[in-house]
């Protein structure tokens, strides 16, 4: 089965590789699929994924991602770094208008910038190291840093740091203002029309400034709440696009093989979502090293990948997905291995404590996970209950470290600075809160390679840096690593160009075009 | 008539706040809150954000005060504001509340007529081969989860043989307009209520049919056939309108079902009704649209109840208005 989706993936870098090749064609109308759906459309202030990927065609940022995460010019044409590494500097491009006319300017970046400090926690943390945001101009941005930031150069994605216009919110109440849910942004596509429950409609955006994009017409995502239903309405022709994780994966080998169909895993080099198990290293027989290395000896991955996701995804080496910057996996190795798991669990003492597992209650393919976890600890004599919650009750346990085992996965954004420090050093130790160092892993050496890795400004030192750090987590297991997963998105063969940046279907209607 | 009706309102609102109220701690009960989960989506934290979200939820508040401050909303016809959705409550509801009305009216309809029908043959032919039948086929649709049934709906009548559409309201970018409009979303509508519509039915079914046998058996229907009745004159006039009594008492209690049956059918069939409402803003923890919705809940169940007591005077002309 996997060799099939793995054909199916070739076959379409093959046809996206042909669609290059081919000129785009205009107009026509492309249904999407959204789940779930978005609590609103203000990207400035609703940071979750369905918002992101329907607003990010209505919003953009001063800068895109090519999926092997090179910046790409947005609203920002150009930019220049100084010397010392903390001074960069953004040339706007010139020319554009928010949707109702009005130009984007750099008080307009300005503006978003303030706005996002108290709207968006990762913007917010992102932003730490910058001391001032000055605009010399109308179309120059200059940001002025305390201290060197390796990543800043990869903080602009529009989900990250999306530009809101000043002369609609400045002075407004920003939670109750009116354009939070008819939202105006300078992106290729406006929002035209939202029937809760049912669907959003986005229509062209005909001054925007890239001569002639966007080829579509208009965007429908449809809102399907149950997931066979979803299959269903691709199968019958109801919609023509699936975005990655828009059903179950059991039923992506089956909906691969339907007529016209391309599959493309493509389009997550940017978010890089990275499964594990968050191990509370505080309490309890988890606290020992041993016991941690058992678990990741006692559970088989590569089941998980083949049997559970389908073939999808890759069985995960460390902390940093390979696909972000400075990955190595030149770390030490636990192959599934239940007689070495066994041999540690005894080494350390282990006496069947009961251990509490929290699954994701993300749907089907979470809770077989769950499953196969748990018979997988079991046999080798864990002694694991499960704990059964919604998404918010797991939050909550795992945010206040009541948990032993919890399932969870999280979005790397492309550099080990922006995404994966936050979960290992000290200082991201809060009760309370949740995706920061919940499983309570502290060690000096990681807290200081983790701060001088962000403020390093050759390639060569931080590689250096995170490659070490990688090393010393996967010997220390503070949490058990395991999958890097794929989302694949599922189309229609017609709808081209759909994905052509580090982050894909989430600003990739701006170069899609239909081949009628 | 009057002083019944002005008397069961009174009633009616003290259940209401009853109802608000247990609800308001009910929903706190569980673990999470709107900021947890919202932090949760946008993929980071910090205590600044939470708190902050907490703030503007008005969850910094003690307890007491929140409710305070709700309560006092409701009396004066606010039910709040969703800071998840960025909406008022109640503009969220109405948007969403004709859709969740035509399914599960429809359904109702279609339970009760199919249900009374059914039960009426089975009573009439007691023991042959129609009545083993239709009881047969009413308990498959009871014991069949309604979700089942609606993905085997979805199977055959959308998949193989392409008949009806498989979700939503109406046809998505079709602009449709009036009979045209009407008959797209009858197209809809006919998978959802007959899926919520069958579980009922077989109980209507069950009841009538129980009903009617026990009617059956009285005096007065064998003085009606010594009188020289038509069969069908008893069963109707005599025997069916007698036997409606507990069929109503239980259509009245199926109001407040039917919108927890509507929550799976709803989601199934993409239908953007209040059911899905409530089941998204239960995972959200989003609490005053949660609370708003069960408020609107409550008070269709207390407007059926009423209709229940009227009608039951309109089957029995012996029961009076007493309060």
């Amino acid at each position: 089965m996997s060799k099939r989706v793995l054909l199916g993936l070739l076959l379409t870098c093959a046809l996206t590789a042909s669609a290059l090749a081919q000129e785009p064609k205009t107009g026509g109308v492309i249904n999407a699929v959204i789940q779930p759906e978005p609590p609103g459309l203000m990207m400035a202030m609703i940071q979750n994924g369905p918002t992101q990927m329907v607003s990010g065609n209505i919003f953009e940022g001063l800068l895109r991602y090519s999926p092997k995460l090179e910046p790409m010019p947005e609203l920002a044409e150009s930019w220049s770094v100084s010397e010392d590494a903390k001074t960069y500097t953004f040339k706007l491009r010139k020319g554009v208008t928010w949707h109702d006319g009005k130009p984007f300017t750099s008080a307009d970046v300005l503006f978003s910038i303030e706005m996002l400090k108290q709207t968006h926690a990762r913007a917010r943390n992102n932003l730490a190291q910058v001391d001032k945001v000055e605009a010399p101009d109308d179309y120059t941005v200059v940001f002025t840093l305390k201290q060197p930031f390796g990543p800043f150069l990869g903080i602009f994605e529009v989900g990250s740091m999306p530009m809101v216009p000043k002369h609609l919110y400045e002075g407004t109440d920003w939670k109750t203002n009116a354009y939070n849910n008819a939202p105006v942004g300078t992106g290729p596509f406006m929002f035209k029309e939202w029937q809760k429950g049912s669907y959003i409609r986005l229509v062209r955006n005909p001054n925007y400034y890239e001569k002639g994009k966007p080829y579509i017409d208009e965007i429908y995502w449809q809102i399907i709440p149950d997931a066979a239903a979803r299959s269903v309405a691709y199968e019958t022709g109801k919609v023509d696009v699936l975005p990655g994780g828009s059903v179950e994966n059991f039923d992506v080998p089956r909906l691969s093989k339907l007529k016209d169909t391309c599959v493309t895993g493509a389009g997550w080099e940017f978010f890089s979502p990275l499964a594990w198990l968050w191990l509370n290293n505080r309490q309890g027989p988890l606290a020992d090293k041993r016991v941690r290395q058992a678990i990741m000896y006692a559970i088989d991955r590569d089941f998980a990948k083949d049997v559970i996701w389908n073939g999808l995804g890759k069985v995960a080496t460390g902390p940093s997905a390979s696909t972000i910057k400075y990955y190595t996996d030149d770390v030490p190795k636990y192959p599934y291995d239940p007689a070495k798991a066994k041999a540690l669990l005894k080494e350390a003492g282990y006496k069947g404590e009961k251990i509490r597992l929290l699954p994701l209650a993300y749907g089907e393919t979470w809770q077989r996970w769950g499953e196969a976890v748990k018979q997988n600890l079991m046999d080798v004599g864990m002694n694991i209950e499960t704990i059964s919650t919604d998404v918010a009750g797991g939050n909550q346990k795992i945010g206040d470290w009541d948990y032993d085992i919890a399932f969870t996965y999280l979005y790397q954004y492309g550099d080990p600075a922006l995404g994966v420090g936050r979960n290992y050093v000290s200082s991201a130790i809060a009760k309370g809160q949740v995706f920061n160092n919940v499983e309570g892993y502290s060690n000096p050496d990681i807290d200081k390679l983790f701060a001088d890795g962000a403020v390093a400004t050759s390639d060569t030192k931080r590689k250096e840096i995170y490659e070490k750090a990688q090393k010393v987590l996967v010997e220390d297991v503070p949490v058990a690593w395991m999958l890097e997963l794929q989302f694949p998105t599922i189309m229609r063969c017609k709808v081209k160009n759909l994905i052509t940046t580090g982050i894909g279907v989430n600003d990739g209607f701006k170069d899609a075009w239909l081949d009628k | 008539m009057l002083s019944f009706v002005a008397q069961r309102v009174a009633k009616g609102v003290i259940v209401l706040l009853a109802i608000v109220v247990l609800n308001f701690f009910l929903i706190r009960l569980a673990p999470g809150d709107p900021a947890i989960v919202m932090a949760g989506e946008a993929g980071a934290s910090d205590q600044v954000f939470v708190k902050q979200l907490r703030e503007k939820f008005g969850l910094d508040k003690p307890l007491p005060e929140q409710l305070f401050i709700y309560v006092k909303g409701i009396a004066t016809l606010d039910l709040g504001f969703s800071f998840r959705q960025q909406a008022p409550v109640a503009k969220l509801i109405a948007e969403r509340l004709p859709a969740t009305l035509l399914l599960t009216m429809s359904a109702f309809a279609i339970s009760l007529a199919l249900g009374v029908l059914f039960g009426t043959f089975a009573a009439r032919f007691a023991g042959t081969l129609l009545d083993t039948g239709i009881t047969i086929f009413a308990l498959i649709f009871y014991a069949m989860p309604i979700f089942w049934v609606a993905l085997m709906g979805i199977l055959l009548f959308s998949v193989t043989v392409d008949w009806l559409p498989s979700f939503g309201y109406e046809t998505v970018g079709a602009n449709l307009t009036g009979l045209a409009h009407a008959v797209d979303v009858a197209k809809h509508l006919i998978m959802p209520a007959i899926t919520l519509g069958l579980f009922f039915m077989a109980t209507y079914t069950r009841m009538t049919r129980a009903s009617m046998l026990e009617v059956k058996r009285l005096d007065f229907v064998k003085t009606a056939r010594a009188k020289g009745l038509s069969d069908s004159v008893i069963q109707r006039r005599h025997v069916l309108r007698n036997a409606l009594l507990p069929v109503v008492t239980l259509a009245g209690v199926h109001a407040g079902t039917l919108i927890g049956g509507a929550v799976i059918t709803e989601t199934v069939f993409a239908w953007p009704g209040i059911g899905r409402l409530m089941y998204d803003a239960l995972l959200q923890r989003d609490y005053n649209l949660l609370l708003g919705v069960f408020v609107t809940c409550s008070v269709m169940v207390l407007i059926f109840n009423l209709i229940t007591d009227l009608v039951y005077r309109l089957v029995d002309p012996r029961i009076e208005f007493a309060a």
